[in-house]
Formats: C-alpha cells, structure tokens, sequence
C-alpha cells in the first residue's frame, strides 16, 4: 500500500490535494487569523492591530472567566457522567435484544439527529416552560389530589406553584444530557456488542452474580467505549453553546456563550479570540489526556 | 496410578439424570424427551453431528438455557429453580472464555474470590490449579501472552480450582491443532483420573470421544440414539445411524429370511450372496434389515476366473463369499482402503493392515478379487 502510494506521486497529490486546500483555506487560514488576533487590541469598531500583547490572555484569567471556565467544565463533566450513568443501560439493553428488535431500537437512538438542535431545544422549551408538558401534568394532578384529599375531608393542597424547569442550571444539564446520550450510547453499545458472551456466561458459571459480572467483567472490557463516549460527549458538551443559551438562565452562562458575547454585542474579537483558544487547548488536553491512557492500558496488555 | 483409581470408582453411583428433558426454540426441538443418567467419576461425552442437541444439553445442565420439559437432577436434587451461579458444575467454554483485561493467576482466582475464599488459602489453591494443568509460574502473564493450548488450561484451572462435582466441557480441543489436540486428549484423561471428577464433554469428533470417554451418548435431531461404551458403540450399534457416525461401515440392506437361536440369514440384493450371522436376532422374519460390516473385518483375496469359489469355515457354502474387482485402493502406509465393486453394482469398502512389507505389492487396480467375512462380523440392525 505504502509502496503503491509513493511511486504514483502524481495520483496521491490529485486525491489528497482537493481537501487538503479546502482545509488550509477555510479551516487553517482563518484559524490562524482568529490566533493572531489574540494578541492584539480593539482600535476603532472593526479594526484591530497586532500588538503583541499578553493583555486578552491576562485578562482571560481573571476571576471571573477562570469561574465560567471551571463552571463549564463542572456542566460538561456533571452531563458526560449523567450520560455514562443513563447511557450504559440503554447499551446493555440494546446489546442483549433480540437481533430483530435491535436495530430499530438503534434507530432510536439515531431518531434524534434527523430534527436540528435548534428545534429540538426549542421542543425542550415546550416540555419545562411553567405552562408545558411537565408543568401541565403536575398541574392536572395536583388539582385532582386535591380534590380527592377535600373528598377525603383532609386539607386541601393549596394554590399550585410550577416547578420551574427551565432558564437555570438544571435545564442546561438536562438539555445537554439529553442532546449527547446518543453520542454515549452508541459508542458504548458497539463496545458491549463485540464483547464475547461466553465471557459473562464464564463468569457467572464461575459463581459471579450479575452485578460483579458486570463490574468486573462486563465495565473493565467496555473501558474503550467509555473512553471514547466520554470524549465526544465530554467535548461538545464543553463547548456547549445553544443549549446554555436557550434554556439557561442568567447564571448558567456557559464559556461558548461569553465567547459568543466578545465577538458581537461586546465588539472585543481579540478577547474572544483568547478565550476562544484557551477552550481549545483545553479540549486539546482531554483528548491527550484520554491518547494516555488508551496507550497505557495498551501498554498493560501487551 | 490409573489401576486403584478406577477401582474406587466401582461403586457407581448416579450424578447427574437429565428426565425426559424436552427443549424447544419456538417451533424448532433441540432437545426431544431425553432420559440419561451420568454416574459419578465418569468420563461421560455427548456425541453426535452439529445441532443435534447436544451443546444444549451441556447448557441446560450448566443452567445457560432452561428445559421446555422435563427436569435436571444433581446428586438427587432438582436444579431447575438454581440460577448457573449456584450449581455445582464448572464448564469449560469452546472459546475458553478466559478473562483478558485479567492475569492467569487473577483468572484462576476469580472463582475463588467470589466464593469470599481468605486470600492465602486462595493463593495455594491458584498455585496447586496452575500445577495441575502444568502452568506453573504462567500466573503474571497475561491471556494475549499465552498459546491457543495455553489458554484452555487456564480455562480448565479456572474450572477445576472450584472442585465442581461436575466439569463440562464444550467441545473443548476443536479450537487445538492436530498435534496439540492429539496430546490434549491424553492429558484430560489423565487429568480426569487424577481428580477424580466427573467429566462431561461435548464433541462431534467420533475419535475424539472413543479415546477419552468412559461411556459415550451418541444423539442425532435432538433424539438421543444410544448410550454406550465406546467398544460398544463401534461393535455393537444399535441403529444405522450410530454404525455409520462412528467410525466406517458397510451397510446392506436386505430381508431376514433365517432367524434361528443359534444363527440368522439376511437375503441381500445389494450384495447378491446371504449373509450369515452366528446368532439369533430378535426380528420377524421377512422383515427388512441390514448388516453392517466395518471395512477391516472384510477380508480380500484375489480371484482367478474360472477358480472354485473360496469357502469361509463358519458359514454355510455360498454364505458371506462375494466377488468384485477393486474400483479404488488408497495406500495409506499402515493399511491399505480397498473400493470394491461388486457384481451388483454395490460398491464396498474394505480395509486391509499392512502387515509385511510386501503387503502393497499384493493388489492393484481392476483386480478382481473375492471378499469374505466371518459369521460374527455383521451387524443386524433394524433401524
């Protein structure tokens, strides 16, 4: 393969050469201007000169943004950990359906992707908002309780209050659970599936009940599907934008959403242009971070 | 060692009795109303083709799959309400099954630990397993690290270390290759004899399970066919089916015409000679039968046209004496596979032992050739 692919010089240039401009044009080129403008300041509404300065960075790391950081991390780990906990039995219960059922259950899974996340959010809105799904249904039982417990000859229940889902903290992490599991499930299902059943089977001849059976057989050799849902989940969930944005409230600002400000109602692209890249170099770490411990658990095996 | 060992197992005692053991998959029967009974310290092996029920046997007793019908017994108690996890039987999967992400030594122990065994004790017990399968000091390594062969006596430790009252084992040398598999057989057994544990394997390899088992149950569509010692089996068959799943047989079909205490004639078109057989059948007279005769207990001689036919000593003149000419012959070092087509048309296998070295030279291609057999050679079957 090696060998073809070096003497036919001209065909691998002819393949290679068409994405690899487009990638250098849009996606290097304006990376790198987007770079450059972090080390530079705001002169007049639209222009910025190079200055060389650390100043965006300095500022970055106020604690104000270092808190939104830290808060950004804390939502996208909390999400990436309710997904594992959601996600590893809609895997396992994928794994062991019948062939039949299971690829229409994969479907299902899938079924979300087909709608945009906009509207999919949108749809989120309708179901928490104080006069939605969640809240109607409480609504409809507290007034029937109610009239049951009056019947009863108890106190009644009292004037009903929603619960209020949405634009806070809770909306954001259960929009964001719910916009990743796919992306938990998925992985971790084509784990379990490849996993031999006669290992289960072993263990529970060998006296093991189920729950040891899957602690110690069944979570140790799904370890690189969880590895690898936990970084598609972990990251996108990082960068969250849209979901923050719409459901969540003045407090559960996320970092996408303060980068979003300095590029428009803020006007400052250089900061945003920091911020910007200190997220990306965090993402850059969790992806080390995770290269790590696939090699040693690699190296172990070996 | 062997000697006092299958002395001590003289008194036989029952272990296992599958009742009237019925399994079904929706319309499909895997297993139909089967009754066995294993005896304690047996080599027992279920034999027979692929999806004849007999790897679902081993499960049912494992408690992998449950019983439509029917029930399970072990030393007298009923297992159908105890999940795989409680019974005491250990199986030894055909994949082996060994853990991993875990050392042999973790592998082996694994059982142990989840019994709550002290963590000396289990140690020792790792140890004397790993020696019993000749893996001393393989306990650090990992599964990766290990041999196809390796890996299925850890598999075997793993199972044994618990000192089940029963070990299965699902066609466990089919994953070997020649050589290893033909040295595994002996090993099991020996290993058999040493710990003195019943043993129950699942083959579809006839040789396989004449070497090692005790008793062998041969079973075909889910029924089970017969039960028997392996020299039984191959002697001895009691359908058309077993005579030719194990080992080679010539079968012809034909009427009984003579059934007599002491002697029976079978009428066969397929041969064009009677055949005689030095005792009795329980058969109507009549009736359709047929004779089975192994290839070695054909003998062959050559033929000069025009000679007196051969007469053979236990039969009446023109009883169990055919003529033919050799279609195929296969030298195969130690013995010689003759086809032999007869006047009829039929065509007849016979095997002939290399006995000098000059044996080969005797036969050749198109030579006609007289067989004969012995009064006791064949094999009435009625099924």
């Amino acid at each position: 393969m090696e060998q073809s692919w070096r003497k036919a010089k001209s065909v691998f240039a002819l393949v290679l050469g068409p994405p690899l401009f487009w990638l250098v044009l849009f996606f290097l080129i304006p990376l790198a201007i987007v770079w450059v403008y972090s080390f530079g300041t705001n002169i007049g509404l639209t222009q910025i000169a190079f200055t060389g300065t650390f100043s965006n960075y300095t500022r970055a790391i106020e604690p104000l943004y270092v808190g939104i950081f830290v808060k950004s991390v804390g939502v996208a780990a909390l999400t990436t950990g309710l997904c594992i906990v959601l996600g590893f039995p809609v895997a396992l219960a994928i794994t062991f359906a019948p062939d039949k059922l299971k690829a229409w259950l994969i479907l299902l899974i899938m079924l979300p992707f087909w709608t945009n996340l906009l509207i999919r959010t949108y749809a989120l809105i309708a179901v928490l908002r104080d006069e939605g799904y969640v809240n109607m249904t409480y609504h409809w039982l507290w007034t029937h309780a109610g009239g049951l417990m009056t019947f009863a000859g108890l106190k009644p229940l009292g004037d009903f209050v929603p619960l209020e889902l949405l634009h806070n903290n809770f909306a954001v992490v259960f929009g964001l659970v719910y916009v990743h599991l796919p992306f938990m499930v998925l992985p971790l299902y084509s784990a379990l599936d490849r996993l031999d059943r006669s290992l289960l089977e072993a263990s529970l001849d060998l006296g093991a009940g189920h729950a040891r059976t899957m602690l110690q057989i069944v979570a140790p050799l799904a370890l690189p599907g969880i590895a690898s849902g936990i970084l598609i989940t972990f990251i996108p969930a990082l960068g969250a934008y849209l979901t923050p944005d719409l459901l969540g409230g003045p407090d559960s600002q996320m970092i996408a959403n303060i980068i979003e400000r300095q590029f428009k109602r803020a006007n400052d692209w250089p900061f945003g242009a920091a911020l910007s890249f200190l997220l990306m170099y965090m993402t850059f770490i969790a992806i080390a971070l995770q290269a790590v411990l696939a090699k040693r658990n690699a190296g172990a095996k070996a | 060692m062997s000697a006092p060992q299958t002395a001590a197992k003289a008194p036989a005692k029952t272990i296992i009795s599958f009742e009237n053991i019925t399994k079904r998959y929706g319309k499909v029967v895997a297993v139909d109303n089967v009754s066995l009974t294993i005896e304690e310290g047996e080599f027992f092996s279920l034999l027979g083709p692929s999806g004849c029920g007999k790897t679902t046997l081993l499960r049912m007793l494992a408690g992998f799959e449950t019983p439509t019908e029917g029930r399970i017994l072990i030393d007298g108690q009923d297992v159908s309400e105890i999940p795989p996890n409680k019974r005491p039987v250990n199986m030894v999967f055909q994949s082996y099954a060994v853990f991993p992400h875990m050392t042999v030594a973790q592998n082996v122990a694994y059982g142990l630990k989840v019994d709550g065994i002290g963590a000396k004790e289990c140690a020792e017990r790792v140890e004397e397993a790993l020696a019993l399968v000749k893996l001393e000091g393989y306990g650090p390594r990992k599964p990766d690290q290990l041999s196809g062969g390796q890996r299925q006596r850890v598999a075997l430790a793993r199972a044994l270390v618990k000192r089940p009252r029963v070990l299965l084992l699902d066609e466990p040398l089919s994953a070997l290759d020649a050589k290893l598999r033909e040295q595994m057989r002996s090993e099991l057994t020996q290993l058999q004899d040493k710990v003195g544990i019943t043993f129950i394997m699942v083959t579809h390899d006839q040789d396989e399970a004449l070497a090692m088992a005790c008793r062998c149950a041969v079973m075909n569509r889910g029924l089970l066919q017969q039960v028997a010692t392996p020299s039984d089996l191959y002697e001895f068959p009691n359908s058309r089916f077993v005579a030719d799943f194990i080992g080679q047989v010539n079968l012809f079909e034909g009427q009984l015409v003579v059934d007599e205490p002491d002697h029976a004639v079978i009428d066969s078109a397929e041969v064009g000679v009677p055949i005689y057989l030095d005792h009795g059948v329980t058969g109507a007279t009549g009736s359709t039968v047929w004779a089975a005769i192994r290839p070695e207990k054909i003998e062959i001689y050559k033929r000069i046209d025009g000679a007196e036919m051969i007469k053979m000593e236990d039969a009446p003149q023109g009883h169990n004496v055919v003529a033919g000419t050799i279609t195929h012959l296969a030298y195969l070092g130690s013995e010689t596979v003759f086809d032999v087509t007869l006047m009829t048309g039929h065509s007849v296998k016979v095997v002939r032992s290399n006995l000098t070295r000059w044996d080969q030279e005797d036969f050749s291609w198109d030579e006609p050739v007289w067989l004969s057999w012995h009064a006791c050679s064949p094999a009435m079957l009625t099924a």
